[in-house]
């Protein structure tokens, strides 16, 4: 008996639902809906301009990345001392409180945002701030939204390090801060990695928690663009599938990107520690 | 030594503010659930009116009935159809196997965004025009890769000599496959059932791109956001995923409790 | 007797308990400079506990740890003068070999002009010259701990502590690494500390053998102290080899062993005592039948490499031998045992020496809080706090529900035609004989007839010394 027969019904599967609507999406990014070759496109994706002449795409494009970097960094920021502080609590209550960290990704994340949307509205109605519809709103609700995302690779890799590692630099002379940033941190960076990828990638192509919670007082995010393109009526693929295009090049060269840093530092150049 | 005492006290603090911060927003909603006002801000009065509107209101569970189902359907799928193909790829030569795991990360490293994009353009070039089974079979595909990647570990660990032992005690080669390989990796295989109905359940933008006028919860609370959403509903969402996870959790830190009392007892029994 | 030279490291009365689980009872010992000490014990013992103590990884329960004199017990790990070899390594992985072993030297800021030679000297010392670029995961077992040794050694410590550090290695490795520790251990004048379960490692490497058990020191000694004159059962049984034999003491250089009487080298124990001896299977001669007073049968011959460990059945009692004669199973054979091979040791279990409270109206002697029946209680007026002896022979072991004293079994061990074992009550440990194996940690309890309890007067009764 072939056991590789057992992939096939797998593998047309992918070929079809996977592989396929790739190729449409380039398909439609170059050949538009009819068919003919064209390159505007792309270039409308790109330097569209708007009612004022401004580059608003381009915008769009510099926007997102700016309030993705924003969200992975605040998230690193709170992330990294939980999991630290977790990791280093006794086996038994890390297990629980770590729990309650991650439970919230298993929630829907729709409803958590609206959730925020709420408190928002009625911190306002209370205080008379406004929250809601703002820059801040849609920062806090990205970091809200991706925190867990952060802690748990984090957790898991400084929960499975050796702690004769610290004991080591311990002996060898260094004090609590030289055994964190020379042993704990390095040793950390693949967990570090994987929790900003986790939290980047959702956050760069975010667009249900600006529209939630920023409103169209805040400038739109990529992902309001192309969410726009496609919603609207008669749909504009081609515009659409550029950008979509451009977002996935972008996010695939950020991840081979990250992952050749993360292979750098345990293997070969790294330890420039001084 | 003034230092030693004050740690903890932050520590608690900081930890406790992180946790006010995730659970706050979602707890209000649920108290406020048995509000008696369609106000937020201000308590109106216990009511159990939201809960009563929620199974009135044939919208919400036209939506409740089509995520669950999508759920439940595109989870056994992805479950059979990765199975199989873990099992069938794992048995490959080296290169074809890189190839087609590489591919089937695609889904997962990709973001939703363009593989929802990517699979409605498909369906609009077929002219596939059903909201429903547009759906069901891109949940399949997002939920494939997870199965894959829970059960192929299982599978590498699973040793061979195990498979080539039921040969020698007279199984045919399914025979073995079915009753010393499947039990074997069951719990990779189980493991990645329950991750593809977690994400079928919670899942927002394929839904929305591929969709069309069919809606799913997620869908529903982003259309009806704006207007308000029936409170009622996060405690629907939030009950059923905060006790399966802490039985799940407080299972496991049981077990560790005991484990640690049993090598405690080993050690002084020394 | 010793040079009048204050000792490195002092250990006063250390105790150390996990939530109540004791790893160290009132542990006193000193270290004098450049000393090559083993803690040596089965795991559990407490050995590991002593070394985190000295790098200061954990804090003492109660006691002292000076060095130099001071109290060092209050000082972090990294402000000591004391480097560890971890039992895998804790080579940080990030880091290549010269890193790995440059951090200390880094962390105190050398400067950079030093550190280069420094760690190429060790790099040298080690056998790894050239592989300082090299990372931590390209190495094997071996390499990897030579790095670690290095990188301890690189930052000149008073004392060098070494958990377990060939444990991972292979038999050969193993005692090529055990050469090379010594050979350092000379060549640089550092004090070892070194922690092992493995007996024959402890025996060829070290100046002064520290053998523990449940985190009490049984004996201190030269590794020649230690082997040819056991202070206990335990330490007899856990070195090497050996037959150990309930036997009695006739008189100075007379003892009386499986029935028959042996000259031995050893006095001053008294006469007709009850004393624990130890024969090493190498001490034991085969000889032909028609010169020997003993006569036994061949039950087992397995040739060793080098000997052949053979079991000869004597009456009721089984030697171990180590000869390198070929004999037969089920051949008759002689054993001689010349003098100098029968090490006499004191019986240091307590013998049944019980405090207890005698009743002397009701003719009951309450021992671990529970009566017994007493036959022999004139001389007692009245309520009185006595000491009660009983035999071990006399202790009779039933099942639990038999007995109204009850307690687990803590050790069996075989003596040549019993077994003696030892059972933990609420306050004592009982020694019992008895001719069947116990389970460490079953249930069982303990009779004594009405005869066989011997009181005396709790002030008069101080403990005899030979």
């Amino acid at each position: 008996m072939k056991r590789r027969l057992f992939s096939y019904p797998y593998i047309v599967w992918m070929a079809i639902f996977i592989l396929a609507p790739m190729l449409f999406i380039v398909y439609y990014a170059f050949w538009g809906g009819d068919g003919s070759f064209s390159l505007s496109y792309l270039r409308d994706a790109l330097f569209a301009r708007d009612i004022e002449g401004n580059l608003a795409n381009l915008r769009s494009f510099g926007h997102s990345g700016i309030v993705a970097i924003e969200t992975t960094g605040i998230c690193l920021l709170l992330g990294y001392p939980i999991a630290y502080l977790l990791s280093r609590m006794k086996r038994s209550m890390a297990a629980f409180v770590s729990t309650l960290f991650v439970v919230p990704m298993w929630m829907n994340f729709l409803l958590r945002t609206y959730a925020l949307r709420s408190i928002f509205l009625s911190l306002e109605s209370a205080t008379g701030i406004q929250i809601l519809d703002t820059q801040a709103a849609v920062l806090i609700g990205m970091v809200y939204d991706f925190l867990p995302f952060m802690i748990l690779p984090l957790y898991t890799i400084l929960q499975k390090m050796d702690k004769s590692y610290m004991e080591a630099a311990q002996d060898l002379g260094a004090n609590p801060a030289q055994t964190f940033t020379k042993v704990v941190l390095p040793l950390s960076v693949p967990g570090i990695v994987s929790g900003i990828t986790m939290v980047f990638v959702p956050s760069v192509t975010a667009f249900a928690v600006s529209q939630l919670l920023g409103g169209r007082k805040t400038p739109p995010l990529i992902g309001d663009l192309i969410h726009r393109r496609f919603m609207s009526d008669p749909p504009m693929y081609g515009v659409g599938s550029a950008l979509s295009l451009i977002l996935m090049v972008f996010v695939l060269a950020s991840m081979v990107l990250m992952r050749v840093f993360d292979k750098d530092s345990p293997n070969e150049k790294g330890g420039k520690l001084w | 030594m003034v230092k030693r005492r004050i740690f903890p006290v932050l520590r608690g603090l900081f930890l406790g503010a992180m946790l006010l911060f995730l659970y706050a927003p979602i707890l209000m909603l649920i108290v406020y659930s048995f509000n008696d006002s369609k106000n937020l801000g201000t308590w109106q009065g216990f009511t159990l009116r939201w809960y009563a509107d929620l199974f009135l209101d044939r919208t919400i569970l036209r939506s409740l009935w089509v995520t669950v189902s999508i759920a439940g359907l595109s989870s056994v799928t992805a479950t059979v159809l990765g199975t199989a193909g873990a099992i069938g790829i794992h048995s490959m030569r080296k290169r074809a196997r890189g190839a087609i795991e590489g591919v089937s990360q695609l889904p997962m490293i990709n973001p939703d965004l363009v593989t929802g994009i990517s699979l409605m353009l498909l369906f609009v070039a077929v002219g596939l025009k059903d909201g429903y089974v547009r759906m069901l079979l891109a949940h399949i595909t997002f939920n494939l890769p997870y199965v894959i990647f829970s059960v192929m570990p299982r599978l590498r660990r699973s040793s061979n000599l195990l498979y080539e032992a039921a040969l020698d005690l007279g199984c045919t080669p399914a025979q073995a496959l079915w009753r010393v390989i499947i039990p074997d990796i069951w719990p990779g295989i189980l493991s990645g059932f329950i991750l593809a109905f977690t994400l079928s359940l919670d899942d927002f933008v394929i839904s929305l791109f591929v969709g069309k006028s069919v809606n799913n919860l997620s869908m529903y609370i982003f259309s009806s956001a704006k207007r308000g959403v029936n409170p009622a509903i996060s405690t629907l969402l939030f009950v059923p995923v905060v006790t399966l996870l802490l039985i799940v959790n407080l299972r496991a830190i049981r077990k560790e409790r005991e484990e640690e009392a049993q090598s405690r007892k080993v050690r002084r029994k020394r | 007797m010793e040079a009048k030279k204050t000792p490195l490291i002092r250990l006063i009365d250390v105790s150390k308990d996990y939530d109540g689980d004791v790893a160290l009872e009132k542990v006193s010992l000193y270290i004098r400079d450049g000393e090559f000490l083993t803690l040596l014990g089965p795991s559990g013992c407490g050995k590991t506990t002593m070394l985190r103590l000295i790098a200061g990884f954990i804090m003492p329960s109660s006691g002292r740890i000076e060095m130099d004199g001071q109290d060092i017990a209050k000082i972090p790990p990294h402000r000591r003068a004391v480097n560890t070899v971890f039992q895998k390594y804790a080579l940080f992985p990030h880091l290549n070999v010269f890193d790995n072993i440059a951090f200390g030297l880094k962390i105190k800021k050398v400067p950079k002009a030093e550190i280069v030679p420094r760690v190429e000297r060790m790099l040298q010392l080690v056998n790894l010259e050239g592989y300082g670029k090299r990372y931590v995961d390209q190495l094997s077992g071996g390499q990897q701990q030579r790095v670690a040794i290095a990188r301890a050694l690189v930052n000149e410590p008073k004392i060098l502590l070494l958990d377990e550090p060939l444990g991972a290695l292979d038999l050969k490795l193993r005692q090529e690494m055990q050469h090379e520790l010594k050979r350092m251990q000379k060549q640089l004048g550092i004090t070892f500390i070194y922690v092992t379960h493995d007996q024959e490692e402890a025996l060829t490497m070290s100046d002064i053998i520290v053998v523990m058990k449940d985190g009490v020191i049984q004996q201190i000694g030269t590794p020649t102290d230690i082997y040819n004159e056991p202070k206990n059962v335990f330490v007899a049984d856990f070195i090497g080899e050996s037959n150990i034999v309930a036997a009695l003491m006739l008189d100075d250089y007379r003892l009386r062993m499986n029935g028959t009487s042996y000259r031995c080298v050893d006095k001053g124990f008294g006469k007709n005592t009850e004393v624990d001896v130890v024969v090493r299977p190498e001490d034991i001669d085969i000889v032909p039948s028609e010169r020997a007073r003993v006569m036994g049968v061949v039950q087992s011959a397995l040739f060793m490499g080098v000997h052949y460990e053979v079991l000869v059945q004597c009456g009721d009692y089984e030697w171990t031998v180590h000869t390198t004669d070929k004999v037969q199973p089920g051949a008759q054979v002689g054993i001689h045992i010349p003098p100098e091979a029968i090490h006499v040791m004191k019986k240091t279990r307590n013998n049944n020496i019980f405090d207890c409270e005698v009743y002397p109206d009701d003719n009951e002697v309450y021992i671990d809080e529970v009566a017994f029946d007493c036959v022999s209680v004139e001389g007692f007026e009245g309520k009185e706090a006595a000491i009660v002896q009983i035999n071990p022979a006399d202790v009779q072991l039933v099942s639990p529900q038999d007995a109204k004293l009850t307690g687990a079994c803590k050790a069996c061990l075989f003596l040549g035609t019993h077994y003696e074992v030892t059972v933990s009550c609420a306050e004592n440990d009982w020694i019992a004989y008895a001719p069947d194996l116990y389970e460490d940690g079953e249930e069982v309890g303990i009779l004594v007839d009405a005869d066989k309890l011997h009181l005396s007067h709790a002030e008069k009764d101080a403990e005899e010394e030979p």
